[in-house]
């Protein structure tokens, strides 16, 4: 199993969310992050004084595949998140030992599908 | 010799009584009616100060942002009614008032000396308004880290020891300065010289914040700016045409520049900084209409509406100059009180000397434009000069005293977790709560 962690643009969620769900993949957990990283912050002024803000919003969606689709979902992602632009994002992966269903306990792929 | 002493007494008493009657059929209803309504009007703008206020400040010290105005409201409110206007407005001495009205003794409903068209009481809790509002504008200078204790004793002795003083010298019977014929309608070295140069002792005395400079100190809410903004100015034709003391032409006159100074005021501070950051901002609309709001207020009874535009555009550039002059000295005045009231009250002290009119106010005097020469000028910068000197070394004096019995700033990690939580032990907004 590979968790998938994606860093991504908050306005392309709902384009990532489609091209999971065109996949079949229906699991993941999502959350609203900070972050720096290649792209430049924003400035802001107050009575002229100037705030130069570093960590910008983005969005983490975190799901858990088979080895098999890994690679399809990851360009998936990759393919909606995408504009060409500094800022896109990154896709993280990792290997899963294992996870388990907590209504019925099972374990494994079985767990995640 | 002892029976005609006391027919003496018995037929002054007599006079007394009839002079009461008399008085009492004196009492223009108009006229009071528009004192009441007028320091109602006032003692909104001290919690729409403190929304002003707590809108710039982070998530974490909006209570105890909001709590620095609101407790005046309390604290001075008692403090005026048992000595502040007694030691403000009793007496004929040149410096400070006297006990005579202690407990408000002796001031009824009939009319006192200051105006005999509107009850002995409304005046007095009209002013009233003035002493809560002032040691509150001082507040936004040491914001984000004063202890609470510290605060109140600092205010209540500052209420008494600096604002009644300069009270009586400006407006007071025998007080020097209004002697001197130096013009004040309604406060600009009483309220806003005053609490700027104070707030300047404060931010001396006090030090800058943790982290000043980092991007957490941004405002946490300026639509809570805006809001308070909007009551400031609302009040403030309480403030301004309330001073007239009466519900006539003065008032009008004194309302309509008000309105107009603080809208060419919003209108020059969205130039001003549209020529420095190529931005108009909301926070910047805000600071400026109080900054004509403050500039106006000494010359509200006493100028035309040209001479009030010209009042407000000005106000904008001096403002805003003294905050980015503060980025370069260093010191941490944190909502820029002194740049806002001390800047723009003496700016408005003297632009009265420049557009004063008899025309506008027979009861005031010409200034240089109009005819009056330096005459009023320089009485106006005298008493720019004296209010200013006595509220900094008198506010310098107070802070250390006060510092002899509690440390002024907050810990450092009261000051981490915000005065919300350290302070009051509460939260302005428990948004995440399930």
């Amino acid at each position: 199993m590979i968790k998938i962690e994606a860093i991504i643009r908050p306005n392309k969620l709902d384009d990532v969310k489609a091209a999971l769900d065109a996949l079949g993949v229906q699991g993941m957990t999502v959350s609203h992050v900070m972050g720096s990283g290649k792209q430049r912050g924003r400035t802001q002024h107050y009575r002229g004084q100037e705030y130069v803000v570093n960590l910008l919003d983005k969005i983490k969606l975190e799901t858990v595949v088979s080895d098999a689709e890994a690679d399809s979902v990851v360009k998936a992602i990759t393919k909606a998140a995408a504009t060409g632009e500094i800022g896109d994002g990154k896709v993280f992966l990792s290997r899963i030992d294992n996870a388990v269903r907590i209504r019925t306990g099972e374990e494994g792929d079985g767990a995640i599908r | 010799m002892v029976k005609a002493g006391r027919i003496l007494a018995a037929g002054g008493l007599f006079l007394l009584a009839m002079g009461a009657a008399r008085a009492e059929q004196d009492i223009d209803t108009g006229d009071t009616a528009w004192v009441l309504i007028s320091a109602a009007l006032v003692m909104l703008m001290t919690p729409g100060l403190g929304l002003f206020y707590a809108g710039m400040v982070r998530a974490k010290n909006v209570l105890g942002t909001l709590m620095h105005s609101f407790t005046m409201v309390a604290l001075v409110g008692v403090a005026w009614v048992l000595w502040g206007y007694s030691l403000a407005f009793g007496g004929d001495g040149a410096l400070i008032g006297s006990l005579e009205w202690i407990g408000l003794r002796g001031v009824t409903g009939d009319p006192g000396p200051y105006a005999d068209n509107i009850p002995h009481l409304a005046f007095m809790t009209f002013q009233g308004m003035f002493a809560i509002i002032t040691p509150a504008l001082i507040s936004g200078a040491f914001a984000e880290r004063m202890r609470f204790g510290a605060f109140l004793l600092f205010m209540l002795l500052w209420s008494t020891f600096v604002y009644s003083p300069i009270c009586h010298w400006v407006w007071g019977s025998g007080g020097w300065l209004g002697g001197l014929g130096a013009l004040d309608f309604a406060g600009g070295t009483v309220v806003h010289i005053s609490s700027g140069i104070a707030a300047l002792a404060c931010a001396l005395m006090l030090g800058r914040r943790k982290h000043l400079g980092s991007e957490e100190m941004a405002p946490h809410n300026l639509t809570m700016t805006i809001i308070g903004t909007a009551l400031l100015w609302f009040g403030w034709f309480g403030f301004n045409a309330g001073s007239a003391l009466a519900a006539d032409g003065l008032a009008a006159s004194a309302f309509v520049v008000t309105n107009t100074a603080a809208a060419s005021a919003a209108l020059s501070w969205m130039l001003v900084e549209t020529l420095h950051r190529r931005r108009s901002t909301a926070l910047g609309a805000a600071s400026g209409a109080v900054a004509g709001l403050v500039a106006i207020t000494p010359a509200a009874g006493f100028v035309g509406p040209v001479s009030a535009v010209v009042i407000g555009f000005v106000v904008s550039f001096l403002s805003y100059g003294a905050i980015l002059l503060k980025g370069r000295l260093g010191y941490d005045d944190a909502l820029d009180v002194v740049a806002v009231h001390f800047v723009g009250g003496a700016w408005g002290a003297l632009a009265t000397g420049l557009f004063a009119s008899l025309a506008i106010n027979d009861g005031g005097a010409n200034g240089l434009f109009f005819g009056g020469g330096l005459a009023l000028l320089g009485r106006q910068f005298v008493g720019v000069a004296a209010t200013a000197a006595f509220s900094l070394i008198a506010s310098l004096i107070i802070l250390l005293l006060v510092r002899v019995f509690i440390p002024l700033r907050v810990t450092d990690e009261d000051e981490t977790i915000g005065l919300d939580l350290s302070q009051h032990g509460e939260m302005g907004y428990n948004l995440e709560a399930v």
